[in-house]
């Protein structure tokens, strides 16, 4: 089935069906305040935007370009340096393509979910179907295994932009095994994307059965095209590759399949392995933080996220002196099990130069590594650290005398 | 007779979780025999899903050329906009070579780092050439493996390919290889770490 042919077809029959439309609406006059611009009022009314004074926007990888050379595989970064809260608004959200991908414009009426491979009852679900069944919202977070501080980065947006948190609503993936009837020898799930080049990850059985989710909504409507629409499956915790986007199939197997996504996670030193699919204990400060400026000395509210592949967030320490000293700062949102959670840190600048860092312990007691800690594991001088896996190191920010903010790892 | 119910708990502790049940929602259909098949891409390490058909690594240089390859990866296979599909020789060190993403490790060429050789075969098939995914025959698939398994001097140039001596060839990473590990809820992903 070619989705992206039949697919371009009826988008470019929908915008000429708007275009009409359009034409035909009434003009809104009297109502608006002097110097807002005309807008229809079916506009107004339908689907609500945000004002034209908030700015806030994604902005692609610098290290890759955003299309590549082929018009496709786009690595956008969330604004993090502007969010408040844990839930990162759709627009807004991060966003990966496959190598290869770009948004395949599917008819969710036409689109189809198969599981089969070692089940008693290979089943084939409609969006429709896969509605009627009990569901579940819950709050977690996705990241993406390349979104590591670099030396050159200015902005959090930059060193950890490619993380991003939504309330995902879907049919638990253990109802939907179930229904089909797990066989005793199954060990491992392949997921697999109906985008141009398929994109499919072996998940373990055990996490399918535990909390994976196949979603059909994020934020309170249906997933946007760029998060996978008509169907994602969130694999909490897990990095984003393996929430495969445009969800078609999922095959029952006994066995890793080393698929393409796969086989860069393998490794010969098995720890190195081991430490690049569950996203490690994270935060990072988003105010104040890099490129942004403090007015003065005074009193500032610190600010960030932190958040766990493993657990919810257990708490979140601050230091104002480069990491000599650590204060527990207080956690601002509920810390829910695999989400994003926001943490606040009272602060009164004295003006002279200095360096924050946040640190996250989640409920497993596991803390987030310094990058001196890490290279002491791997038997490394700091300065030539190479973080091996999800990069999870504490995020320097070092508060000039005049108040600019910079990366504390340039 | 305390002995046989110690006994009965222990069997049933040791037995996998009870997974298989009978459905409860009755919703869904059953596909067909010829849906699954014709969705049914992913290859198996032990190529169990391999369709029928064969090819050659001298096959695979007249494709590579005919189906465009050659446009995006280069006439040697590396060099060109799209990454490369040829191995640096030595040790893997820095990502100066772009990776075939996902560049989670310093990984090298698919050739050298997947350690099965369905890796190629199940990713030519399901994602090449650009803007054609999918088409080509299972014959210019295993043709195209060929080439390239050749081409990182893994087999011979007249070596057949096909669903039987496919998942048999000793990939150089073969024994260099280790999976994730195995996963369970509320555990760190390394202990000790760091």
């Amino acid at each position: 089935m070619n989705y992206s042919k039949r697919n371009r077809r009826g988008f470019l029959k929908n915008t000429a069906a708007l275009a009409s439309l359009a034409a035909g609406g009434a003009e809104l006059t009297k109502a608006q305040t002097p110097g807002t611009p005309a807008k229809r009022v079916d506009e107004l009314i339908a689907y609500g935007e945000r004002s034209r004074y908030v700015n806030s926007i994604r902005v692609p990888v610098s290290e890759r370009h955003s299309p590549d050379e082929f018009g496709l595989t786009f690595h956008v970064l969330t604004p993090l340096q502007d969010s408040v809260g844990i839930i990162t608004p759709s627009s807004l959200h991060y966003t990966a393509t496959h190598r290869g991908a770009i948004v395949p414009d599917i008819d969710p009426r036409e689109h189809r979910l198969m599981i089969h491979g070692m089940v008693d009852r290979p089943l084939v679900f409609t969006m429709d179907e896969l509605r009627r069944l009990p569901y579940v919202s819950r709050i977690h977070f996705i990241e993406c295994l390349g979104n590591r501080a670099r030396p050159m980065h200015k902005t959090v947006q930059e060193t950890h932009g490619l993380t991003s948190c939504a309330e995902w609503t879907g049919v638990p993936l253990s109802l939907l095994l179930k229904e089909a009837g797990v066989q005793a020898e199954a060990s491992w799930i392949v997921a697999e994307g109906a985008e141009e080049v398929k994109g499919a990850s072996s998940i373990p059985l055990a996490k399918a059965m535990d909390d994976c989710i196949v979603c059909y909504a994020q934020n309170g409507e249906p997933i946007r095209p760029q998060q996978g629409f008509p169907l994602r499956l969130m694999v909490p915790g897990f990095e984003g590759i393996y929430q495969i986007k445009y969800l078609r199939r999922i095959k029952v197997v006994d066995r890793y399949y080393m698929t393409y996504d796969d086989y860069g996670h393998i490794n010969p030193d098995a720890k190195v392995a081991a430490l690049t699919h569950q996203i490690g204990p994270k935060s990072v400060i988003t105010f104040p933080s890099g490129g942004q400026q403090l007015s003065g000395a005074g009193f500032y509210e610190i600010s960030g996220l932190a958040w766990s592949g493993a657990a919810a967030v257990g708490g979140v320490e601050v230091s104002t002196d480069g990491g000599a000293n650590w204060q527990k700062a207080e956690l601002r949102s509920p810390a829910l099990s695999m989400a994003h959670a926001r943490f606040g840190f009272h602060w009164n600048w004295d003006g002279k130069e200095c360096v924050l860092m946040s640190r996250c312990t989640d409920e497993l007691g596991t803390v987030q590594p310094t990058r001196a800690e890490i290279a002491k594991y791997w038997n490394e001088p700091v300065e030539k650290v190479r973080v091996r896996g999800a990069d999870n190191s504490v995020q320097p920010w070092r508060i000039a005398s005049d108040g600019s903010v910079h990366n504390g790892l340039s | 007779m305390v002995f046989p119910k110690v006994l009965a708990v222990a069997v049933l502790a040791l037995c996998p979780p009870a997974w298989t049940q009978s459905p409860t929602y009755k919703l869904g259909r059953s596909p067909t025999a010829e849906e699954i098949r014709s969705q049914d891409i992913a290859i198996s390490p032990t190529g169990k899903e391999l369709p029928a058909g064969q090819g050659t690594a001298k096959e695979g240089a007249t494709l590579y050329v005919r189906k465009g390859c050659a446009g995006c990866h280069g006439a040697t296979g590396s060099g060109a906009h799209a990454p490369t599909l040829i191995s640096r020789k030595g040790p893997q060190t820095a990502t100066a070579v772009p990776c075939l993403a996902p560049c989670v490790n310093d990984s090298n060429t698919m050739g050298v780092h997947s350690p099965f050789a369905t890796t190629i075969w199940d990713y030519i098939n399901r994602g090449m050439p650009l803007g054609k995914e999918g088409s080509l025959t299972p014959n210019e698939v295993y043709a195209l493996t060929a080439f390239l398994l050749y081409k990182n001097d893994i087999i011979k140039k007249d070596e057949l390919m096909d669903a039987r001596s496919l998942p048999k060839v000793k990939m150089p990473n073969r024994d260099g290889a280790a999976l994730p590990p195995e996963w369970k809820h509320g555990t760190p992903r390394l202990q000790g770490y760091p």
